[in-house]
């Protein structure tokens, strides 16, 4: 480590690391040096010169963003000349400028009106007339108003550089300059919002935000992201119990600002009309409104009397619910219905990971490893459209530490693009494709294997061979579909595995056991949809389904209850790495009830509420935390909106493997089952797959 | 026609060709010197051509002046990368026209040139970056390079020599940003024009993220002289510190405009007197544009005993820039002046920084506003100040070099933004020049009704 650079900036003396940028060792002193076009984690642009500073020995003030710290370097901030340039910058910067600050959305977090209150002068002295081009609309989600427009080109790196996607560029001249879209008139891309996002001012704004409200007429609620196994942290602008906004732009979580298409636009299915807001009872073969206390009661009867009668219930959890949620049904399936036939629809193989890892070296990766790790492997997956934000780290990573990364796929893939090494293969050859890069790999000093469905049960154990035989820890990470995917596995959302990956003496029946077979005599689905396109064996079956819409499944039920979705609920998740975090109800849908409440209510009506215990969240995660291995975290970690992984298993877990039942649904970022069919933005963008 | 014919009062070492019969040719060329440098530096080391170099204390031609020798020991010549030679032949700057004659009558002076920069620099490519707006130049020294070419003096092992060079030309769109090196090199590499944060300085990573060497077409074209002559004889040309002699494009009021070629230090109203012959129709001077549009203006009064040459200029706050001297006569309007010039840097402003992007629109407006007859007092110090305002605050020089001349003209010649305000906006001048071009071009095209009479400020 080389040592600090001392530097002295107005009069205080302040040590930084060499090769540190004076803006930023200003900052990490307290000093303030403003800028619009520096970005930190992007590319260098000294263009916006709000940053000038005086140097002590330059001929000429000089951009902070830009100038390395040198030993001895005195640097003055607050004097009169900085003072007037920021002034004459701001003055030059408004001449074009509308000053629409009453109907801009981004009025009230608006980075130059920050800055024009602070470093601005009181009045304009500009008379002549303005340049005005008419505002323009991108995408569904994305709209352009180029007089607001600053220049930053903040837009241009984070879609370049942040996204691997360069849709947009600069056209024209001088002060006509204008930020353009890469198909002419419009945008072909990730729709990932990041540009509205980055954007200092009210010029790229967002398509579904626009003219709704203004910033501090919100509440903001920090929760998780419902739809991938990424667990990015979202932002949730509310009001009026309607979720308009969701962003990240305090960077509180794993995902620090990213968010994509989904996170930031995918909260619409909140408020779909087909939006499930009372229960539904089937009489005379048809499914009608029904009170909370009647469907309860309903229910719980039929329970008790198939329960009198050793009846064999079928019970579907969803990689979709809490950990709470899924805990709680599993007990309530395991010790109160007496059934072992519990499981969920399966989108990787953590079983056998976690199984295959113990007695190695190598551990599970967290979402910042996939930003610090020197080298990485990606098997099978195009990360960019399944897993965004593992993308995001991976192209960051690259960008600012060279990282080398690998890829194993049969089609091409974004990060073929920024790879020290492609293979392509056939499907289902992947390991060939790992075999053929092991030399390569050797040199390597850490890697980090990450992998999808296409990796799973004895291919998986030999891609932990090979990882084990390299010189070096190996870090993995097995990719799965949703929010709690890697949930409702450690739950034990499983017919051969109880909470904590113990394996249970009886194993039941699996999902598609429950389909298949004739002798099944209820059927529980909670947030699941696995009747649909399936014919049913067990047609007396007494079907209970608890979803937010009338599902395949639902519309099949006996009674259906309306579910609070995730951004209506409180819980614990875990993502993709295993990292656990909190969800925080945003909103309430009138009519809809949490999961675990209506369970607990079940319970109630049932008489068990005293074998299942009380149904809040925070009571059954102390539950999880004491049976299930590895989620003994810190709780004021989860509590702060923190993420805190859980501990690996560290021992064998000896169930039969089912490679089989491993099925990725490989979703991209325009389509999510369930959620993504209801959310009208997702379907409104021109990359949607589905015919819109 | 910038040529004129030769006046004894110059001193020809790169013009010495020009006016030649068929001067572009490789025969020509062969038959007055060709070639004879490269064969010299052949059998020199780098080194020592640098030493020569640094003994002709050659400045870089294109404007800034820094010195060449110096410039070509910046470039690692032992990295492992590539090197290349790039020429900027993006004259752009309002009053030059040199390196087109240089590129027109003697292009194979500049190839030569580059062909010792590239044995210097141990560089196998070459490129000669030409404005788009010099069409018809691109297709002369296409032409020389096919001959050199097919003359074996260029291409992989000439002569035997096992010296490998190549060049090719590239053309611009039409910006002048792209006259700044680094923006050059944007351009060149296919991107938007606009200029690289600096350091790393295109000697050490340019074209490609390769050392570069880059300089300006006349710094090319003396490089053969120099080797030839020696480089102390070549500084004695000059004075000390400015060596040589410099191509000089005298253009505006006088009776010769032209490219004439001086040796530093020659005295400024000598160039006006005897070389642009004069003032025309007998006016008195007013003022006078040393250096290229972007140099501070200069009175009558300050070029009384002036001298042509880097220091001497800087002593009264201006530059010799590019040689691109314009003599403004006292009938002159200098708010349109002014307005001439803001329109000129308006337009040509990249958009990449704030105060450049929208100090030059500003002005330009202002100043349209103010030559319309709608000044104010306050205006005229609004445009000082906003001149200043981006002076040195801008990405790259070309924020100073649009605030420069407004500066000095509103310094020198307030008097005349006073008059605006008193006397209301005053009668263009000059009609009868243009309507002079307008019948020329009449009788040119023989079409009395397609050419409308253009007012232009």
């Amino acid at each position: 480590m080389p040592d600090p650079v001392k530097l002295t900036v107005d009069g205080q003396q302040i040590t930084a690391e060499p090769g540190t940028l004076l803006i930023n060792a200003a900052k990490q002193a307290g000093i303030e040096i403003p800028a619009f076009c520096y970005y930190e984690g992007y590319s260098l642009q000294a263009a916006c010169r709000m940053c000038l500073v005086e140097v002590e020995k330059a001929p000429k003030m000089m951009a902070a963003c830009t100038l390395p710290v040198a030993e001895g370097m005195i640097v003055r901030t607050q004097t009169a000349q900085v003072a007037a340039a920021r002034k004459s910058t701001l003055e030059f910067l408004l001449t074009n400028h509308p000053l629409d600050c009453p109907v801009c959305d981004k009025g009230g977090e608006c980075e130059l009106q920050d800055m024009v209150f602070r470093y601005g002068a009181g009045e304009s002295r500009y008379t002549e007339t303005k340049l005005h081009v008419d505002e323009k609309q991108w995408s569904p989600v994305v709209f352009f108003d180029a007089p607001r427009c600053i220049l930053c080109f903040r837009c241009v790196r984070v879609c370049n550089e942040g996204m691997g996607v360069g849709a947009l560029g600069v056209i024209n001249r001088g002060a006509f300059s204008e930020i353009a879209p890469n198909m002419g008139d419009h945008l072909n891309c990730d729709e990932c919002g990041m540009c509205v996002d980055i954007c200092p001012v009210g010029a790229l704004t967002s398509g579904i935000y626009r003219y709704k409200t203004r910033p501090w007429e919100m509440e903001h609620v920090s929760t998780i992201c419902t739809h991938c196994s990424n667990g990015c942290k979202t932002t949730l602008g509310v009001r009026n119990d309607h979720i308009i906004r969701g962003n990240n732009r305090d960077r509180s979580g794993i995902n620090g600002e990213f968010l994509c298409i989904k996170g930031r636009y995918g909260f619409d299915f909140t408020d779909h009309p087909e939006r499930l807001q009372a229960p539904l009872i089937r009489r005379n073969g048809k499914l009608e409104p029904a009170s909370w206390s009647e469907a309860l009661a309903f229910t719980a009867k039929r329970f008790s009397e198939l329960k009198a009668n050793n009846a064999l219930f079928g019970i579907v959890g969803s990689a979709h619910l809490t950990n709470e949620e899924n805990f709680y049904l599993q007990k309530f399936g395991r010790q109160v219905l007496n059934t072992n036939s519990i499981d969920h629809q399966r989108s990787g193989d953590v079983v056998t990971l976690l199984d295959a890892l113990s007695g190695t070296t190598g551990t599970l990766a967290k979402v910042e490893d996939f930003y610090n790790s020197k080298a990485i492997l990606v098997i099978g997956a195009d990360l960019a459209l399944e897993q965004p934000l593992l993308s995001f780290q991976i192209r960051a990573n690259f960008r600012h530490r060279n990282a080398h990364v690998f890829t194993v796929t049969a089609k091409e893939v974004r990060e073929d693009k920024i790879s020290f090494r492609s293979v392509r293969v056939q499907h289902g050859e992947e390991l060939a494709g790992v075999e053929e890069i092991h030399a390569q790999l050797l040199t390597e000093q850490e890697l980090l294997i990450v992998f999808d469905d296409s990796v799973k049960g004895a291919s998986l154990r030999r891609l932990v061979e090979i990882g084990s035989s390299l010189p070096y820890a190996v870090k993995y990470c097995c990719l799965v579909d949703y929010s709690n995917s890697r949930g409702a596995v450690d739950m034990g959302v499983l017919p051969d595995l109880l909470p904590g990956h113990k394996p249970s003496e009886t194993p039941g029946l699996t999902v598609e056991a429950m389909v298949t077979s004739a002798s099944l005599d209820a059927l529980w689905i909670v947030g699941a949809d696995p009747l649909a396109g399936a014919p049913f064996a067990a047609e007396k079956a007494f079907i209970v389904v608890q979803d937010l819409f009338l599902t395949e499944s639902a519309k099949r039920a006996d009674v259906v209850f309306p579910s609070a979705s995730a951004y209506e609920k409180s819980g614990t998740v875990t993502n993709v790495c295993g990292e656990i975090q909190q969800l925080k109800p945003a909103i309430r849908t009138m009519g809809t009830k949490p999961d675990l409440e209506i369970m607990g209510l079940l319970a109630r009506e049932m008489g068990v509420a005293a074998t299942m215990g009380q149904w809040v969240s925070s009571k059954v995660f102390a539950e999880i935390q004491s049976q299930v291995a590895g989620y003994a975290v810190p709780l004021p970690i989860l509590s702060t909106g923190g993420a805190a992984q859980s501990m690996p298993v560290n021992g064998r877990i000896p169930v039969a493997e089912h490679p089989e039942l491993i099925r990725s649904a490989h979703d991209n970022l325009f389509t999510s089952g369930t959620l993504g069919r209801y959310s009208r933005i997702l379907n409104s963008v021109l990359e949607n797959p589905r015919p819109q | 026609m910038p040529y004129n014919e030769p006046h004894p009062a110059e001193t020809r070492i790169i013009s010495k060709r020009f006016g030649l019969p068929n001067s572009a040719s490789l025969e020509t060329f062969m038959a007055n010197e060709g070639y004879a440098a490269i064969k010299k530096a052949l059998g020199m080391t780098p080194d020592a051509i640098i030493d020569e170099l640094k003994a002709s204390n050659l400045r870089g031609r294109g404007g800034a002046g820094f010195p060449t020798g110096l410039k070509w020991s910046f470039v690692p010549r032992t990295s492992p990368k590539a090197k290349y030679i790039m020429v900027n032949a993006d004259e752009s700057e309002p009053g030059t026209c040199k390196d087109r004659l240089l590129m027109e009558f003697d292009p194979h002076q500049l190839l030569e040139g580059m062909m010792i920069g590239g044995y210097v620099m141990g560089a196998k490519y070459g490129w000669i970056y030409i404005r788009g707006e010099y069409r018809y130049l691109i297709d002369i020294m296409d032409r020389a390079i096919a001959e050199a070419y097919s003359a074996d003096y260029l291409g992989d092992n000439l002569h035997g020599t096992g010296f490998s060079f190549h060049i090719r030309t590239h053309s611009g769109a039409g910006a002048y940003e792209c006259g700044e090196e680094s923006a050059l090199l944007e351009s060149f590499e296919g991107k938007r024009g606009i200029p690289r944060i600096r350091p790393p300085f295109p000697a050490v990573s340019g074209a490609y993220q390769s050392p570069t060497l880059l300089n300006n077409v006349e710094t090319f074209a003396t490089v053969p002289a120099i080797l030839l002559m020696g480089g102390a004889e070549y500084a004695a040309l000059g004075i000390p510190k400015s060596g040589g002699t410099k191509l000089l494009c005298i253009s505006g009021h006088v009776n010769k405009p032209g490219v004439y070629e001086v040796p530093l230090g020659f005295p400024m109203m000598r160039a006006i007197e005897e070389l642009g012959g004069g003032m025309r129709n007998g006016k008195k001077l007013k003022a006078v544009v040393p250096g290229g549009s972007s140099c501070p203006m200069l009175t009558a009064a300050e070029c009384d005993g002036l001298t042509l040459d880097y220091d001497a200029l800087a002593k009264v706050k201006s530059m010799l820039g590019s040689g691109g001297m314009i003599v403004l006569d006292e009938d002159t309007d200098m708010v349109r002046v002014a307005l001439r010039i803001m329109r000129f840097y308006q337009h040509e402003s990249c958009g990449w920084c704030i105060p450049c992007r929208e100090g030059t629109t500003w002005l330009k407006k202002l100043l349209t506003r103010f030559v319309e007859g709608a000044g104010t007092q306050s205006d005229i110090v609004m445009i000082g100040d906003l001149a200043k305002n981006m002076l040195g605050r801008t990405f790259c020089p070309l924020g100073d070099a649009a605030a420069m001349p407004t500066i000095s003209i509103i310094e020198k010649f307030r008097g005349e933004f006073e008059d605006y305000l008193a006397h209301g906006p005053k009668p263009r001048r000059s009609y009868v020049r243009e309507e002079t071009l307008r019948e020329e071009a009449l009788a040119w095209h023989g079409q009395a009704a397609a050419i409308p009479a253009q007012p232009t400020v």
